[in-house]
């Protein structure tokens, strides 16, 4: 047994690196993938936050459907890609569904609660001032008093959705990150499989620190629910 | 004008008991006056205050403000709660202005209208701050000015000025007795402190516990400004103070069980062995 290419070297690494940025091949990969991933997040966020204000609302649904969000919150989104191989086909749509349907059920129980979590007050004296109880209410006081919860639950979101594509895209075809480190796999070359678990890893912490994070400390502080940090 | 007749309020609660909150309650507080409310923890007289703001609905009775039957919160009505209820994503003009942008007002005159009430409480500094920058005496100063600018008949104010320190406490009387005396808004105040009822309203209910109930009226007849040193002040605190004798006891017996008294005997044992002693 020859265990050397097995374990590639970090100069290795960082040659395959250097190669698939300067040839395009890695980029596009990575462009591939943001591309997938954003579409699938916003739209797991409009379909979540929708869903999640109905389950706020409405008692009745909330109590008759409301486990059915949990339960499939409970099942990994890639057990759907088999339906979505068979509905859609073997292609990016699929991916994006089932990214789509690993983020939507955090978002929608984030929500939920946060809309829930409103303190009454709010909503007491934004009648007192003339909101009245429909649209206006919900825009400018439900939605920004449940902001706080709105983000984190996004933050959560935004991690399931990786955790899908990249599941999805090492099935279906089409450009990737999940693919590339697929084709990495089936040449043997280890370096390249490397490097985008590495390209993954940075993108997942740049996009959450430099993104989510920020969101959510200035939002905390905003609200009150946590002291300026200096 | 405020108006209550026969009012009750009953609370569901665990064991299917229901928790008598307010008995029959009936007084009236004319255009212009200050009334101030007064009982002891749990007397209900929080709950007073929502049913004549529209929060809640009295199970029997009726609820009248300028001349109409409550049945909804309005803008004639605005309350100033004790937790200021601002909005922490909104600055402090916006949450001044937010009740105009309700009755349909232009930016402009919106901005022009809040300004002046956020001056008005000495805040004109401090308009593009978000409220977690503020203090706890300048948020209820927002909160007063975000109710102003709707220029309500009537202002309700439940403990405002509770959660408050002292010096900011007494700060904050002095303002609000000088925008009543130019306003000449009518003011129902609730509170639990006996000097600020005193020091702030041209009369005083005080309301007994279990279940709440209006006990007795007090007219307080002291010069404006009011000064805390006036004599005829001090008189009507301690009045009530008598008053209130009997609601704390029992507020006290249901917390701490039936043995608990308040009355103490005129001399206590270690003085009366000491009598004499030093001499």
């Amino acid at each position: 047994m020859h265990w050397g290419w097995r374990f590639p070297s970090a100069l290795q690494t960082m040659r395959t690196f250097y190669d698939g940025m300067a040839d395009g091949q890695l980029l596009k990969a990575t462009l591939g993938s943001l591309r997938r991933i954003l579409v699938a997040f916003g739209l797991s966020c409009a379909i979540g936050i929708m869903l999640g204000v109905l389950f706020a609302r409405s008692r009745l649904l909330d109590e008759t459907f409301g486990f059915v969000v949990v339960a499939l919150q409970t099942v990994p989104s890639i057990a759907w890609l088999p339906f979505a191989i068979i509905w859609f086909g073997l292609n990016d749509f699929a991916v994006v569904f089932i990214t789509t349907i690993g983020a939507t059920w955090t978002m929608t129980i984030a929500s939920r609660s946060g809309i829930k979590n409103i303190p009454p007050i709010y909503v007491k004296s934004a009648q007192m001032f003339g909101t009245g109880r429909g649209l206006r209410l919900f825009y400018q006081v439900m939605v920004p008093a449940a902001i706080p919860q709105l983000i984190t639950g996004m933050r959560m979101a935004w991690a399931f959705a990786w955790r899908a594509l990249v599941s999805g895209e090492l099935i279906a075809r089409g450009v990737g990150l999940g693919q590339l480190l697929e084709e990495g796999r089936s040449l043997g070359d280890t370096s390249l499989m490397l490097c985008i678990v590495l390209v993954i890893a940075i993108l997942g912490t740049i996009s959450d620190h430099l993104v989510f994070k920020r969101i959510e400390d200035r939002v905390l502080t905003l609200y009150g629910l946590q002291t300026a940090k200096a | 004008m405020i108006r209550l007749e026969g009012v009750s309020k009953t609370f569901a609660q665990r064991g299917g008991v229901g928790y008598t909150a307010l008995e029959d309650i009936g007084f009236e507080i004319g255009k212009g006056e200050f009334v101030s409310i007064l009982g002891p923890s749990g007397c209900g007289k929080s709950t007073l205050l929502n049913l004549v703001a529209g929060l809640e609905r009295a199970d029997r009775g009726r609820v009248e403000a300028n001349g109409k039957a409550v049945a909804a919160p309005g803008p004639d009505r605005i309350v100033v709660f004790q937790d200021h209820a601002l909005y922490p994503w909104l600055t402090v003009l916006e949450n001044v202005a937010f009740g105009l942008k309700q009755k349909g007002i232009g930016k402009k005159e919106r901005r022009e209208r809040a300004m002046e009430q956020i001056r008005a409480v000495h805040l004109g500094k401090f308009a593009d701050r978000y409220p977690h920058e503020l203090s706890g005496g300048m948020k209820q100063r927002v909160a007063i000015a975000r109710a102003l600018v709707m220029d309500p008949e009537i202002l309700l104010m439940d403990e405002p000025f509770a959660a408050l320190d002292e010096q900011t406490r007494l700060l904050l009387h002095k303002e609000l007795e000088q925008i009543w005396l130019n306003t000449r808004k009518t003011i129902l105040f609730i509170t639990h402190n006996i000097r600020e009822a005193v020091t702030l309203s041209e009369r005083v209910l005080v309301m007994s516990t279990r279940p709440g109930r209006i006990k007795k009226e007090f007219r307080v007849q002291a010069a404006r400004p009011r000064e805390p040193g006036d004599s005829v002040l001090h008189h009507i605190e301690s009045q009530i103070m008598d008053t209130l004798a009997a609601e704390l006891e029992k507020v006290a017996k249901e917390e701490y069980g039936d043995d608990y008294t308040l009355e103490k005997s005129p001399l206590s044992p270690s003085a009366a062995h000491n009598l004499g002693d030093g001499i």
